[in-house]
Parts: structure tokens; sequence; C-alpha cells
């Protein structure tokens, strides 16, 4: 069974990530739990979904008072953070 | 429909262990106002960086240590110790105060003159004095603390050119229990240098010797120091009278009272390891009364305590220049203030706190500044809410030596600001310019044009 979302060109999500409403992550493949906020959440949660980057660009401006470049800047740092964390794993 | 206020995405492992003995941090509430003065404005109208000082603060940590000693002994006087803030408005608060100048060079010395300071109310400590300072202090009736030998024998020379005396006292180091021992200034108590230093001024009718001064250490961590100290200092005194007849005006216990930073590699904050004011005050007052001095014939206890009373009035303002990431996944912050105003934090952890409203997330970090050069670390490892560009923060208890120590590199040395009882704020120091800089510097003719 495919346990993996495919989110960019090269990375996927783990799509048995559990979520809570309050922020609370749980990652079954390593068994590691984690806290994040608002915008961690929803960007877990539009990943999960299958969104593109420029989904999830079009996601953050619509949904947050964030424009484009931070949205940029952030994501790309976030992404990094995910990886190591091996919540997104690079295909 | 409006939309949702955006903060950082970030993710932070959990991880399971022992517990914090000392709970949740709760330190995080930002600090919008100091003295009623909001932060946003200050940055606004006097640029970031900026150092504040609040008056306020200065006069009350004063009046708590003055309350302190003068109910526990009846005669003391402070001396405000210019080295460590040298700002004239800092000092003329402490002047008001009734503090007298405590002064380490030429320099200070004809800075406190400047600000209004009686010369008889004038300590020169220090090692580097030179004849023209000796002649100046001379006239000035200042007390002139003499820090080794050849300083004694040029002041005699210097005394017997001008047909004058001075008044004096010696600096002594000694063993207090605490290492490592300052003996690189003064004469030392172990070895009997400063009992043979008091014999050769008694031997020149043209010095007076008026007092004994020591200055144990900085930062010290324990109140019995200074009854060590105090006692070695008034058995010096007791043989004085003893073998010449002569009652020592004045202890000078000098400072190195610690303030509630907490120093790099202290498990504990600083507030909850430091001895209060009131327990030096009982260490050092409480020696000299039960030493058996006659009550009529009690020394003044002078003190020069520099860091413990200015440290709290200052706080730099600064803001966040960029947030990146390093190699090894830490997070990093870029402030626009470093090491070169903030001197202090090569051995404190300083207290920041942001400066506007923040969420409960956050991160450990690298704070660095903006010099380009790897030394530039405010804080190696610090837990702060998630910051963005332009964010500001408030650096809490800088008041000591980093408006002294500060250094002149790559950038411009900012503007510091008084806020004053009434709450109005003043520029004390304006911000330096290309122009100030450039005042100094000479061009040869040959080198005017480079093309």
């Amino acid at each position: 069974m495919r346990t993996e979302v495919r989110t960019t060109a090269n990375m996927n999500i783990n799509k048995n990530i559990a979520i809570s409403e309050t922020g609370f992550v749980f990652n079954p493949l390593t068994g590691d739990s984690f806290n994040t906020n608002r915008v961690g959440q929803e960007i877990l949660r539009q990943l999960q979904k299958g969104a593109s980057i420029d989904d999830l660009y079009k996601h953050l401006t619509d949904t947050f008072s964030v424009d484009k470049a931070t949205a940029e800047k952030d994501l790309a740092d976030f992404f990094m953070v995910l990886k190591s964390y091996q919540i997104l794993i690079e295909v | 429909m409006a939309k949702i206020s955006y903060e950082r995405p970030v993710i932070t492992k959990l991880n399971t262990g022992t517990m914090n003995k000392f709970g949740t941090r709760t330190e995080f509430a930002p600090v919008t106002h100091i003295d009623g003065v909001s932060v946003k404005k200050l940055i606004a109208d006097y640029g970031s960086p900026c150092f504040v000082i609040s008056e306020r603060t200065i006069r009350n940590t004063y009046r708590n240590a003055v309350r302190a000693f003068k109910t526990r002994y009846p005669k003391v006087q402070f001396a405000w110790s210019y080295k460590t803030n040298y700002l004239n408005a800092v000092c003329n608060v402490f002047h008001q105060e009734g503090s007298w100048a405590e002064v380490v060079s030429i320099f200070e010395y004809e800075k406190a003159l400047r600000n209004g300071v009686a010369g008889e109310k004038i300590i020169f400590n220090g090692p580097d004095k030179s004849e023209e300072d000796l002649i100046k202090a001379v006239e000035n009736n200042s007390l002139i603390h003499i820090d080794h030998s050849d300083e004694l024998y040029m002041l005699v020379e210097v005394l017997g050119k001008i047909k004058k005396k001075a008044r004096v006292a010696i600096r002594v180091n000694m063993d207090t229990g605490v290492y490592p021992m300052w003996d690189r200034f003064g004469f030392n108590y172990e070895n009997g240098t400063a009992w043979a230093t008091i014999n050769k001024i008694f031997a020149h009718p043209e010095l007076e010797l008026v007092g004994l001064h020591c200055h144990i250490g900085t930062y010290m961590l324990t109140a019995h120091a200074y009854s060590v100290a105090t006692s070695k200092l008034c058995d010096l005194a007791i043989n004085v009278k003893y073998r010449y007849g002569k009652n020592i005006e004045y202890l000078d216990l000098g400072g190195g009272f610690a303030s509630a930073n907490t120093l790099k590699g202290s498990y504990l904050q600083g507030g909850d390891i430091i001895p209060t004011m009131d327990d030096y005050a009982e260490a050092i007052t409480s020696t000299i009364l039960n030493y058996g001095f006659k009550m009529d014939e009690l020394p003044t206890l002078f003190l020069e305590t520099g860091r413990a009373l200015i440290d709290d009035a200052g706080y730099l303002l600064g803001s966040v220049i960029a947030i990146k990431r390093l190699s090894d996944g830490r997070r990093a912050t870029i402030m626009d203030f470093g090491v070169n105003l903030l001197f202090t934090s090569f051995w404190y952890n300083h207290r920041i706190s942001p400066a506007q409203e923040i969420s409960s997330q956050t991160e450990d970090m690298v704070l660095y500044g903006p010099l380009c050069m790897n030394i530039d670390v405010v804080r190696e490892s610090i837990n702060l809410p998630l910051l963005n560009k332009g964010d500001q923060v408030v650096v809490h208890r800088v008041g000591a030596y980093n408006m002294t120590q500060w250094m002149q590199f790559i950038q411009m040395r900012p503007r510091i600001v008084m806020i004053g009882m009434d709450g109005t704020p003043h520029v004390i120091r304006e911000k330096e310019s290309l122009d100030t800089m450039l005042r100094y510097e000479r061009l040869p003719e040959h080198l005017e044009k480079i093309g």
C-alpha cells in the first residue's frame, strides 16, 4: 500500500502523519512526536492532500496575511526541517 | 473576509526526559514599554539600535544601596565609579544623589571636574598617573590612592618641587579566599608590603595618610570576602593608630558587588545567586563596628560600587536584520547590535525580551550581531519566541561598562537616551557620524588623489 503523498518534484510526505487540532504531530515512521503552530498545521494538512508548491503558496497567501516572498522563504526553511525529521522524504 | 494573522511555520520535536525542576519558563512576556515610554516609539524616534537609561531606576537603586549601608553604619560615603559609565548625565544623577567621584585616569578626572565635582571629593585611583596628573590632583586637594612604589616616589618628588602636601591612601591587595586573587593593583597585605609602604608614607611629612583602600574583585558572589577584606583594612588602621597615634579617616572598600546579570556557565540565574546589597552591607559594617574602634574614631566607609548601581538601569533596544538556518539545523538570528555595543555579552548571558506581542511558540537559536566577523555572537544559545525580520527586542541590564567599553568597529555608535523622572526621553549622547570618525584622520598630500 502506498504510504506517501507526492508533494513536490522530489519530495513526498508520509501520509500516515497524525496531526491533532492543537498542533500535536506524530510520525509513525520514526515514533517521534512534534508540536507545530497554526501555519505549520495548515501546511502539513495541505501536503497530505497532495498540494503542489504553487497550491501551497496560493493557499497561504489567500488564508494568512503574508506576501508570496515571505511565504516562499519560510516554506523553503520549513521543508528543510520537515526533511530532517523524516516527515518529508526525498525520492 | 479578514485574513488570519501570519506566523512563520515552526515544528518542534518533543523530547521526553527528566522534567526541568524549574518548570515551564515564563519570561517571554513582551517588554513593550520602559518607564512608561513605548519601545516602538523610542526606536522610531531615536533609531535602532539605541541605548536607553532609566533615571528612575538609577535613583531607586542608589537609594536602596545608601539605605542598606546607612541604616547599619553612621559614616558612609559613596563615590561614583566613572569607568562603569561616565556619561555626564549618568554621573550627574549620582552626584545629585550625593555621590563623590571615583576616577582611574586623568580623562575621567577632568570629566568629574567639568561635571562640577569639587576636587576634594574626587578619589583618584588607578596605576597610570603622570607627574602632571599628580600635580593637578594635589592642587585640587583630591584623594590620591597610591597603586605602586613608583607612584609613591614620583609623588614625593612632585611634592618637593611644588612645596605642597598631599592627602593619600594606599590600595591594598589581599587574600580574601576568592581566586584568582586580584594582586596586580596596590600593595600586598599578607607579605607585609602594605605595612612597609605605610611606614614609608609616615617617613614623609608632606604625605598625609588619610585612608586605606582595597578592591578585591568583580562580580563577587560571596559577601564573606568583604568581611575578610574589611578585617584586614581595620587591622592596618588599628596598627597605624597604635604606632603613629593617627586615626585613619576612611576605609574604602571599593566595588565589585554583583548585578543580577547571569554569568556564562552559571546553572542558576544571576538574580538567584548574588548577595543582596544588605548582605554586602552587613558583612562590611559589622566587621568595622566589631573591630574595636572607639565610637568617636570610627572611620568613614567609602564605597565605589559601579556595576550593581547602574546595570539594571540600562537597556539596549535593537531589531532583527535577518533569520537563517545554519548547516547543522540550528536557527540563527542576526541582530543590528553585536559585541561592538554589547561588550558584556562576552561574559553574560543577557536576558533578551521581544518588544511586540508574540505567540506561545518558541525556538532555540544563536543570536548573532551585524559585524562581519566570527566572534560577533550575542548569545550562543537562547530560547526565544519566533522572531521575524524587523521585530524589535529589548536587552536588559546593560548599564555597566557597555557604554564605556563599546567599540567603534565598521559602524557608528548609536544614540543614548535617558528617560527622565517625568517620563520624558532625553538624548544624552548623539549618534556618531562619518564626520565624527574623519575629524581625527589626516591624509598626506600625496595620498589625496587616487586616480
